[in-house]
This record gives structure tokens, C-alpha cells and sequence, in this order.
């Protein structure tokens, strides 16, 4: 017999860990949007945030204290790439621009476990992992948590995106540079606002899962997670991302216990991407993004 | 590009001479006059790296199509190698290199396939299933690796036609002739149409469709021949110059690392994947030299692997602020600046 109650416990634990999904891929789309740059480098900005984290409040700080200090050496170090790394490089080909971000996170990998060390931080952030039975479903409580946490941020943002000047000067940069620039947005102010933002999502996500995985280097292989949710949704759509990130998480859990045993496990690593592979050969652009119109 | 002819035209038979005279230095005073450690830790590992860019630059230099999962290719090429010499005996070790890159052309093509819809990142990323799905095979299918339980593969002895290669100088020897063969090769490639039709794919796809170059083959040809020569450099990269393999060593570092040759190399020319990989393998070397003449013993190792990507990231940030054209941009100018005075007193 199918053991449905099971399917749906696979099914919930997929989505969840997909909104953590969607929360890296988040920080992609930001800088994709308005400044054309896939930005590599976001898992070693993940990575940063949750060793700074960390460390501070292995130092004797408190949370909101870690907190807001980690927040402000990702503004200062956003705003410092963005000058020093993107300025430059304006008007570059895109592939340039994406293996400076591959140096990019080289630097800040290295800097980081230089600073603060390579070995394996815990981070506790106080939820306990007894799972919750929800009409004899079990689902974890941290997973639930973090979800909660990456979907008011998700929504803030669309909020914020929404209602408020910055956010119509996003968009608008997002929708054309040239335009913007010519109504007088200031392009150089908006991208290091963007960058912050995105540095913002970077510590949300990177204290999430660093909670999860423990916070050590291979945090920043969350990229690659990101990486098959971006290409599913498009590059450039915040509401793809979203959706990418529930859907794949949903089919590498899925896939992980139903097909992954076929060939004796493991297919988690690649199975997101073959999907995403897929997909994309039904629509170029992702569920969600933009259509890439040539001129001649 | 513009440099060399020029002085060539200037100078009757200077090509040739430099050709011979570079020739005689590869492969006479080098192997006869240099040290072991120069050539087991220096140029073999340079010229493996080499090719391998050789084989991306084909495809993203020339026919620009990203592809970050060029260590799968490597991965194919190596395994591959070593299946046809423990399966077919009979094969002569040429041979099975051959076939190792045909195969791995094969899955290159088949990887390459999403091109014909994809463009730029998204084309990139999907690159990537390579990446991992090579390694989760190889890792996972005890087959490959003759039942390995960690998928680690010994390297045969190289031998061509009774000759067996296995000093330093001589593995390095059997590196440059394939090396020189297979680039001589590619050049050949790039030269006639199927090397303009790369470029009119990745300068204008549509105006390349509109003026009548077939773009499923020559994507597909370009996707086949960056496999194939990426295969090879596999190949030498396992037995040439690690001998002892494992999947895990083939990882998206690797790639990155192949991607960063091109860049810094200097995209579409097949002298920047040279310069680009001198610079690659050469550097680290120096740099922990100097770190440890710098700083004696200051720093463990850890402390020096992670300086070391620091710097390798800044340079690499550097150079393409300073010159995005790469190494080959800058090698041309020098060039320039010494050849073109001397031609001119000479005529």
C-alpha cells in the first residue's frame, strides 16, 4: 500500500527546506535585477555573516547585539565591493562580471575562515527540533521556523519593493538603467543599496542555515542550492525565485526518497538540476523571467 | 594576433626559426637540463591544465558558450582512459586516449545539448549537471573505478609502442606531444570555417542563423571539441602527471580554476590558455615560497592555503579591472613595443 502520510511529511520537509532555497536565491535576484551581475560570490557573503555571527557571540555579545554588528560589517563590506570590485567593472561583459564575483568569493571565503577560524561553530538560536505532529504528520519545528522567518522577510521586501521610493527606484533601475538615469535616479546610490539589501538577506539566510548545518565553509556551498531554484524561476524574478525554491525543494525530497533509491541514493546533489534542466528546455527563461528580446 | 603576422611579413623565416628553436628547447634542453621537481610539479601539471583550457576556450572564447563543469569532462577523460586500458588490453595506450576523448566528446554533446535553447547563465548553470553528475557517478558506480571503494584509480605506466614513459622528464615528454598535437589541431580547427562559424555564433546568434551557419552543429561541434580536448587533458592530468585519482579531485574547484586560466589567459586565443595556465600553476608555487622566505614558520599550512586564496581572488579582480583582455592583451603590447622597433631598423 502507498503510504500517503508519509508522502506528505517527504512532501512538507521538501517545501520548507525550499523557502531557505528561496531565501539564497533571493539574494541573487536582487543584484541580477537591477545591476545584471550574477553574484557568486552571495554564498561567501552567507558564509561571512554566519562566521561573524557567530564568533561575536562566542565572544560574550548577545544576539541582538551580534546581530545588528554583523549587520553593519555587511553593509560597510557591500558597499566597499560594489566600489571597489563592480564600479570598474561597468560596461564588462556579464561573464567577466561573474568571474570577478568568483574571485570575489574566493576573497571573502579565505578572509573569513582566516579571521575567524576553520573549525565548525554551532550556532543554537533557541528553537528545539522536536518535530510537531500536525494530524499525525511530523514536521520539524526548526524547519517551520525558519520558513516563517523567510517569508515575512520575502514579504517585507515585496512590501518594500512595493510602497516605498527606494524600492520604485529599484525597479525602475531594473527596468532600464538608461531611463533611470536620465530621470535623474542615481544609479551608483541605488546599486549600493541593493547590495546592502541583498547583505541583509545574506545574514537572515546564512543564520538559518548556518543553525542548520553548523556554520563552517561548507555553508557557502549553498549557492549551488540556489543555483538550479534561480535557473527554474529566472534570474530576474523575485516571485521565481520564490516558487523555484518551494518547487525544488519539494522534487529533491521527493526525488531523494522515491527515485533516489533506484540508484542507491545521492541523487540529491544533481537531481534539482536536471529537473531545472528540463524545465528550461520548455522555457528558456525560466518560469518567471523576462524574455530575452535580440535586437539586430 | 595583429602583432605576430606583421613581424613575420617583416622578417622572412623568423616564424620558422622561432618555431624550431622553441621546439628544439621543449623538447631537447628541457627534459635533458631540467630538474625533476620542474617537470612532475611544474610542467606537466602547466600542460594538462593547458589543454584543458585550450579545449574551454574553444567553446567559450571562440563560440561563447559558458561552461563551468569542465572538470566532469576531465573526470570522463581520465576514467574513460583507464577503463580502456583495464578492459581492452589489446588497445594500444594512443588509441585508448583517442577513444577516452571521443567519449567524453560524446557526453560533452549530450551536455551540450540545452545550448541550443539556453543562453548565457542559464546555459552556465545547467553546465553544471555535468559537474555533479559525473562525480556522483563515478563516486557511485564501483564499475568505473574497478570497484574502488572510494573511486581512486591508479594510473597504468604510460607506454607507446614498447616505449614506456615513467620518469618526470619522460611523462613530460609524452605531455607536450600530445599537447602539440592536439593544439596544432585545434588551430587547424579554428582556422577554417567551423572556427568562423564559433565566432559568428558568439558575436550575433540570430545574424549568424540569418547569413546561413547551421547552429546546431556548430554548436554541437564546439561543445564536441572543448570535450574532446578537455578529455584528453584529463587523461594527462591522471597519468601523466597525478597517477593516482579520485573523483573528488575533478571538482567544481577545478572548473572554476580552468575557467579562471581562460579569463586571465585571455579569451579566444589559444596562446592566452598557455600563458593563462603558466600563470595558474606558477603562482601558487611562488607565492608559497615567498610566504615561507616572508614569514619562516610563522603560519601553518592551513594559514597559507587560506592566504593564498585571498591572493589568487585579488588578482584575479585585479586583472580584469586592469585588463580584461588578459595576460595575452598585455604579451601583445610588450611584443609590439620590442618587435616593431627592431623590424623597423631591419628593413
Amino acid at each position: 500500500m502507498f503510504d500517503y502520510q508519509f508522502l506528505i511529511e517527504v512532501l512538507v520537509g521538501g517545501l520548507l527546506s525550499g523557502v531557505m532555497y528561496s531565501l539564497v536565491a533571493i539574494g541573487f535576484v536582487l543584484i541580477y535585477k537591477t545591476s545584471g551581475v550574477l553574484n557568486f560570490a552571495q554564498g561567501a557573503m552567507l558564509l561571512f555573516a554566519a562566521l561573524t555571527f557567530v564568533s561575536l557571540v562566542e565572544r560574550g555579545s548577545s544576539f541582538p547585539v551580534a546581530f545588528v554588528i554583523t549587520l553593519a560589517i555587511m553593509v560597510v563590506l557591500r558597499v566597499s565591493v560594489e566600489r571597489a570590485v563592480l564600479r570598474p567593472l561597468v560596461n564588462q561583459p556579464p561573464t567577466t562580471l561573474f568571474v570577478a564575483t568568483l574571485g570575489l568569493s574566493y576573497v571573502i571565503e579565505g578572509a573569513a575562515q582566516l579571521l575567524w577560524g576553520t573549525q565548525v561553530h554551532g550556532l543554537d538560536i533557541g528553537i528545539s527540533d522536536v518535530p510537531l505532529d500536525i494530524a499525525g504528520v511530523f514536521i520539524s519545528r526548526f524547519d517551520l521556523f525558519a520558513a516563517a522567518v523567510a517569508g515575512s522577510l520575502v514579504a517585507l521586501f515585496a512590501l518594500f519593493f512595493r510602497y516605498t521610493r527606494t524600492g520604485l527606484s529599484f525597479r525602475a533601475v531594473a527596468d532600464d538603467p538608461f531611463a533611470a538615469l536620465a530621470v535623474g535616479l542615481r544609479l551608483p546610490r541605488v546599486w549600493a543599496s541593493v547590495w546592502t539589501a541583498s547583505g541583509i538577506v545574506a545574514l537572515v539566510a546564512g543564520l538559518l542555515w548556518g543553525a542548520r548545518l553548523g556554520v563552517q565553509f561548507s555553508l557557502s556551498l549553498v549557492v549551488l542550492k540556489a543555483l538550479p531554484v534561480l535557473v527554474l524561476g529566472g534570474f530576474d524574478s523575485i516571485a521565481g525565485a520564490i516558487i523555484g525554491g518551494l518547487l525544488i525543494g519539494a522534487i529533491e525530497k521527493l526525488s531523494e526518497v522515491y527515485v533516489g533509491r533506484l540508484f542507491g541514493g545521492g541523487i540529491e546533489a544533481w537531481a534539482a538540476y536536471v529537473v531545472a534542466l528540463v524545465l528550461l528546455l520548455v522555457r528558456p527563461s525560466g518560469l518567471f523571467g523576462q524574455k530575452l528580446v535580440e535586437r539586430v | 594576433m595583429s602583432a605576430a603576422p606583421s613581424t613575420a611579413q617583416l622578417l622572412p623565416g623568423a616564424g620558422a626559426f622561432a618555431i624550431t628553436v622553441g621546439a628544439a628547447v621543449a623538447f631537447g634542453a628541457v627534459p635533458l637540463l631540467g630538474s625533476d621537481y620542474l617537470m612532475d610539479a611544474v610542467l606537466t601539471p602547466f600542460l594538462a591544465l593547458a589543454l584543458a583550457a585550450v579545449g574551454l576556450n574553444l567553446l567559450t572564447g571562440y563560440a561563447g558558450q559558458v561552461s563551468l563543469g569542465s572538470a566532469a569532462f576531465l573526470a570522463v577523460g581520465a576514467y574513460a582512459t583507464y577503463n580502456l586500458h583495464l578492459r581492452l588490453p589489446q588497445l594500444p595506450l594512443l588509441v585508448d586516449l583517442v577513444l577516452a576523448g571521443l567519449i567524453a566528446a560524446a557526453i560533452g554533446i549530450v551536455f551540450g545539448l540545452p545550448s541550443l535553447r539556453l543562453r548565457g547563465f542559464y546555459l552556465a548553470v545547467s553546465t553544471l549537471a555535468a559537474q555533479f553528475f559525473v562525480q556522483w557517478a563515478l563516486t557511485k558506480f564501483g564499475w568505473f573505478s574497478n570497484d574502488n571503494p572510494s573511486g581512486v584509480i591508479d594510473a597504468p605506466v604510460l607506454s607507446v609502442a614498447g616505449f614506456t614513459f615513467t620518469s618526470p622528464a619522460e611523462r613530460y615528454v609524452f605531455s607536450l606531444s600530445v599537447v602539440v598535437v592536439a593544439t596544432v589541431l585545434t588551430q587547424r580547427l579554428l582556422r577554417a570555417q567551423s572556427g568562423r562559424n564559433f565566432i559568428a555564433v558568439r558575436d550575433h546568434e540570430l545574424a549568424a542563423k540569418v547569413i546561413g551557419v547551421p547552429l546546431l552543429r556548430t554548436k554541437l561541434l564546439a561543445f564536441g571539441a572543448s570535450s574532446f580536448l578537455i578529455g584528453i587533458a584529463g587523461a594527462l592530468w591522471a597519468f601523466a602527471y597525478l597517477r593516482t585519482v579520485e573523483p573528488a579531485g575533478f571538482n567544481l574547484d577545478r572548473s572554476f580554476q580552468i575557467l579562471f586560466i581562460i579569463i586571465i589567459g585571455g579569451l579566444a586565443s589559444l596562446r592566452g590558455a598557455f600563458l593563462g595556465a603558466a600563470f595558474i600553476v606558477v603562482f601558487p608555487l611562488l607565492l608559497s615560497r615567498a610566504g615561507a622566505a616572508l614569514l619562516g614558520g610563522v603560519f601553518d599550512s592551513g594559514v597559507l592555503e587560506m592566504s593564498q586564496r585571498i591572493v589568487v581572488g585579488v588578482l584575479i579582480i585585479a586583472f580584469l579591472i586592469a585588463e580584461p583582455r588578459g595576460l595575452i592583451a598585455l604579451w601583445d603590447r610588450l611584443w609590439r613595443a620590442v618587435a616593431r622597433p627592431a623590424a623597423i631598423r631591419n628593413t
